[in-house]
Parts: C-alpha cells; structure tokens; sequence
C-alpha cells in the first residue's frame, strides 16, 4: 500500500553523535538486562498465547476422532494416543459427503500459480514503461493507476460476473468460460495489477539508467531490454511480490466464492474448509485436519522464504 | 487420476495461451515499422495491463456505482438503498460493528505489536519469538478461523470441554459459554481472531524501525537517566512515528474489507455482520445487488480518506528528506 518511511533522526539531532557512555562496558550490559526481566516475561507470555491456539489444533488433528470429540487437546499430555486418520479422511477421494481435500489442494495450486505468473509478467511490463518509457501523460496514468489500489474489490465483483459470463459470450461460447479456473486467473490478475505496477515500478526505475541507454544504443528494442536486462535485475523485487501475490492468492476466499462455482473440480481449498465449517462444524476430525492440509503452504512458504518475506513487507506492501 | 490430469491440462493450457499472447505482443512490437516504433512499443507493453484494469476494475466500479441507486429488477430507485441502510436495524447493527472493528483492531494490534517489539529487542533468542508471532500473518482467514473456532468451541456444562477458553472457564469456576452466539461481545472475539493475525505485522514493521533508531540517541537518553519508560515515550515513539502511522493505516484498510472471518465463523449471523460481509450476502445471497452495491461504495468512501492521508503524510515525509 505503501513504503515505510525511513527514519532521519541522525540528521535532526547531529550534536548526539560525539557523546559516548563512558562507563565501563560490563556495568552498562548489567543494568540493560536488569530492566529488561520483566519485559523478557511479558514478551514470552505473548509468545505462547500467540502460539497455543495453532499449537492446539495442530495436536488435536492427529488424535482419534472420539479422543477429540470427547476431551480437550490438553488430555494428550497424560492420554497419548496418535493417528494419521483424520488425515487419510480428509485427503482421500470418497462420495460427495468425503471432504475429498486432495482435489481441492489441487485446484488451490492451479489457480494460484498461473494467477501469480500473469500479475507478474503484466506487472513487470508496464512497470518497466512507466518506469523508462517516454510519452506524453505518464504521470498521470500512473498516478490513476496507483489511485487504483484504493477501489475495494468489492466494488469490482458484481458487474465483473455479468462480463464474464454474458458479455463475453457468444450463445453458448464463452472466452472465459464458467465452471474452469480461467476466470479466476482473470480475476485474480486484475485485483492485482495496481499493487504489483506500483510496487514492480518502485524497483524498475531504480535501475541505473546507463545500463538502459548502453543497450538501446546498441539498437536493443523494448522487448529485449525488457527480458535480457529488466527481468534479470528486478528479480529480487519479483521474488518479494511474487511471494506476497502467492499467498495471498492462496488464503482468498472472496474471489473464489464469486467466480469458482464451488464444486470439486475448480474450488480452491479455503473455499472448501469454509464450507466444512458451515455445514459440518462439529466435526472436528476433519476441520482440525484439513485446517492444516490448508495452511501448509503458506507456513513453508512462510518459513522457507521468511527473509523476502520482510523485505517485502518493509519495502512497502500489504494489500488489506 | 484422470481428474488430475484434466486439470493439469487446464493450466498448460491457459499458461500457454499467455505466453501466446505475450509472444505475439512482443513480436508487433519488435516488427513495427521504424517511423512509429517507440509509440508502438510503449502501447504494446502497456495495453495488456491497462485494458485489464479498465475492464475489469474501472467500469465495473462505476457500474457498480449506478447499480447501488437500483433495486432488485434493476429499476431506478434512489437513495433507497442508502435510506436502507442508514433506517433498517439489521444493517443499522452491521454499520456499528464495522466502526467498532474499525476502532479496536488497528489500536490494539498495534499496542501489542509496539509493546512485543520492544520487549524482545536484542533479547536471546529474538528470531525465534518474532517468528511465532509472526506466524499467523501466514495463515489465511479462513484457516484462523477454524482455528480459533476450536478454542471457542462449546460443550455443555455436565460434559467435558473441548474448547481451551471454556476449559479455562470451567476452571475458574463458571459456567461454559457459547462464545460465538451472544450477542454483543461475540463480535469482540471475532475481533480478537484479527488482532491475534495483524499483531505479527505490526510487530516486524515497528521493530525494523526500532533498529533503526540510532544508538547514539538511546545512549545519550540513558545518560541523562531516563527511565525505561521514558526513553520509550520521548525517544522511542516520536522517533519510529512515521512506521507507526503506517501500520496503523495499513491495518485499519485491511479491518474494513474484513470478510472471510466472519463469513466462516458465524456467516454475519447473532449481530455479527460487518460490511465487506453484508455486502457479498446481500448481492449474490439474497439477490439484491442494488443493496450490495451500495454497501461496497460505503466501503470504498470509508477507505478513501485514510489512503488519502497516508499517502499525503509519506508526500510530507519526502520532502523532509
């Protein structure tokens, strides 16, 4: 949404920088860890409330299924038993009852990777012209453009439905037709061109020029500076975006209730653990298991990649 | 298995009807005729994105815009819509809890986010503690939503509880509670379930900042034997001011188009909806996009001004620099 200011107190405040703590260096370590015990205590307290609700579950999903039903997750300390059923349950393909999560996992996939692709690519392209292109009224487009951000999707989905599904068709052909994960691609990639343009064009345009005009003297087009020079140096910044656009494809649920149908064969996964829940939220067995079939992803995701996950989040982005 | 390969078939495909189509873009543009080359160019980089946003996001704005002043066949009606709004009880009660969201959530994540980042600054082991708080940053709405649903969840008082909250009030001594059904305070543990995912965020922004906070400052502040509490209020806090306007900003944004908690754990019902929620209800459940769309032009008039002043304080902040 936007960039977190840089802090400029150095600047401010110049005459602090010549002073200096001449005491001894061990007196100064001791009385800094004298006033930190208490907030060492305070800090671990969040930690561990912060932490026991996931922790809960994640013990819960592996206990039999009269076990979870029966008695809270804490028994398991004194009352050790462990299965891998609820598991097989939720994953394994079964009748329409079954929550038959492989196939849903599967669907999260399809749409999410392709929806990333096509923000990035698009996002990279026209980043790179508002960036190093030269017309007339490209700070305003990109100025409209960035104001885009603010237009909840909300306001999108309702009319968006109607293009897909009857303006663009033709009797019974649709260019973007209903009941596969096109439209979601679509979609997906629209709600996030704004972020992606402005975020992708923060980095493009601080590409050293010269390396630009050395190419373009060479008689290097648009297209081959694009792939050999552009994409090759922004890859740190499509990493970050691309992580980001990733996991928030992943977790959507607004976007795949409105456009995905709901059946096996195109809703993503968060749309069918939503669905668990409504019509069978006593059955914990499967809720606790397919929670964390459904949050996998993004916790490797988060745990494996968590450096460009915080530079992303610092070089400015959250989409609300 | 067949299933799987139909569906992988799907995604080569559409992927390949991209690179078609971004083939064929770069090949006009690389083909163009010398004299009109760079304005082809620019066009052909630009329109792929551009054509999308105006179709997909531009007009259905604006349409979405003239359908709030129409009722359900698609008739013009007004300000109907909005004298609904503003007049019916039930969406009266869904007005209410999105201010009250709005108040609690961005304040409170915060706090907790600055009390936490402080606390665990150069503490042993601070990774490992900013990743555990973090965590929930990772894992979507509706998956907290099961989550926390379990920790809520209700058994009668003769049996034994399920849920931890419950437990704990069994406890305690008291009776077990239906969390999610009573009203008012079932909104507040809604509430909770966003403060519980929001605080990681405010945390890893605030404690960046923190680090950023030169030493010589600090040091000069303890010195002059400032306490721990007042080098937090006079150094700390208008030092770190501008991450902290953002944060609260950018959580407050994401507070009003809130959605997929409430959708999973109560569905807007037991006076808990809130306007991202009424709106997708009221459009494509109850069939009355009129009312829907106006409740996403409300959205979009609350969001407004706080953009606006995010973005003219990061302007101010340039400047400085």
């Amino acid at each position: 949404m936007s960039t977190i200011p840089a802090e400029n107190t150095k600047d401010v405040f110049p005459e602090l920088k010549e002073k200096s703590d001449d005491r001894p260096p061990i007196q100064r370590r001791v009385k800094q860890r004298l006033t930190s015990r208490g907030a060492t205590i305070a800090a671990v307290l969040i930690a561990v409330i912060w932490t026991i609700p996931t922790f809960g579950l994640f013990v819960s999903s592996f206990r039999p299924e009269a076990n979870i039903k029966g008695n809270g997750w804490w028994n398991v300390f004194t009352d050790f038993e462990f299965t891998l059923a609820n598991y097989e349950d939720v994953l394994s393909p079964g009748g329409s009852q079954s929550p038959n999560l492989l196939s849903y996992f599967v669907n999260s996939l399809a749409i999410v990777v392709p929806g990333t692709i096509f923000t990035l690519v698009l996002g990279a392209m026209a980043a790179y012209m508002f960036a190093w292109g030269r017309f007339k009224g490209k700070d305003s487009l990109f100025i409209f453009v960035f104001a885009l951000q603010i237009v909840p999707l909300q306001m999108a989905l309702i009319p968006l439905l109607q293009l897909f599904n009857q303006v663009l068709a033709i009797g019974d052909f649709q260019l973007l037709p209903s009941g596969t994960y096109a439209q979601l691609w679509v979609a997906h990639t629209i709600f996030g061109l704004p972020l992606a343009i402005f975020l992708l064009h923060n980095f493009i345009a601080e590409i050293p020029g010269e390396v630009i005009e050395a190419a373009r003297v060479d008689g290097a087009g648009h297209s081959t500076i694009f792939w050999r020079i552009i994409v090759p140096l922004a890859t740190p910044a499509l990493a970050s975006f691309g992580i980001f656009q990733f996991l928030w494809l992943w977790n959507d649920l607004l976007v795949a209730l409105v456009f995905s149908g709901g059946g096996a064969d195109v809703a993503p996964i968060t749309q069918r653990l939503a669905e668990l829940q409504g019509s069978r939220g006593g059955e914990w067995q499967r809720l606790t298991a397919g929670a964390f079939v459904s949050i996998i992803v993004p916790l490797a995701v988060f745990f494996g990649l968590q450096r460009y996950f915080v530079r992303g989040l610092l070089a400015g982005g959250l989409k609300g | 298995m067949e299933d799987l390969a139909e569906k992988g078939l799907q995604v080569v495909v559409g992927l390949a009807a991209f690179a078609a189509i971004i083939g064929l873009v770069m090949l006009v543009v690389d083909r163009a005729p010398k004299s009109s080359r760079e304005k082809i160019q620019i066009a052909g980089f630009l329109a792929p994105a551009l054509i999308l946003l105006a179709v997909g996001l531009v007009l259905p704005a604006l349409q979405t815009s003239y359908l709030s002043f129409t009722d359900r066949t698609g008739a013009f009606v007004g300000l109907d819509n909005y004298v609904w709004m503003f007049t019916q009880p039930e969406a009266l009660i869904t007005l209410r809890n999105t201010v009250i969201w709005v108040v609690v959530v961005p304040s409170l994540a915060s706090a907790i986010g600055l009390a936490y980042a402080v606390f665990i600054d150069k503490a042993r082991g601070e990774k490992t503690l900013k990743a555990l708080v973090f965590m929930p940053m990772a894992i979507s709405f509706v998956g907290a939503g099961v989550i926390w649903r379990f920790v809520y969840a209700y058994k009668g008082a003769e049996q034994d509880q399920i849920g931890l909250f419950n437990q704990i009030l069994v406890w305690l001594g008291q009776e077990p509670k239906q969390f999610l059904l009573d009203a008012p305070e079932n909104t507040f543990f809604l509430i909770a379930v966003m403060i519980w995912i929001q605080t990681g965020f405010a945390m890893v922004v605030l404690s960046a900042a923190i680090k950023g906070i030169p030493t010589e400052i600090v040091e000069a502040a303890r010195l002059d034997g400032a306490s721990a509490w007042q080098q937090f209020r006079n150094v700390t806090i208008p030092t770190i001011r501008g991450s902290l306007i953002v944060v609260v900003t950018t959580i407050t944004i994401g507070t009003l188009k809130v959605f997929d908690i409430v959708r999973t754990m109560t569905a807007g019902q037991y006076e808990t909806s809130v306007v991202a929620n009424e709106m997708y209800t009221q459009a494509f459940r109850a069939g009355e996009p009129g009312r829907g769309a106006a409740l996403a032009l409300i959205l979009f008039l609350m969001v407004l001004p706080i953009v606006v002043f995010n973005a003219r304080l990061l302007r101010k902040q340039k400047e400085i620099r």
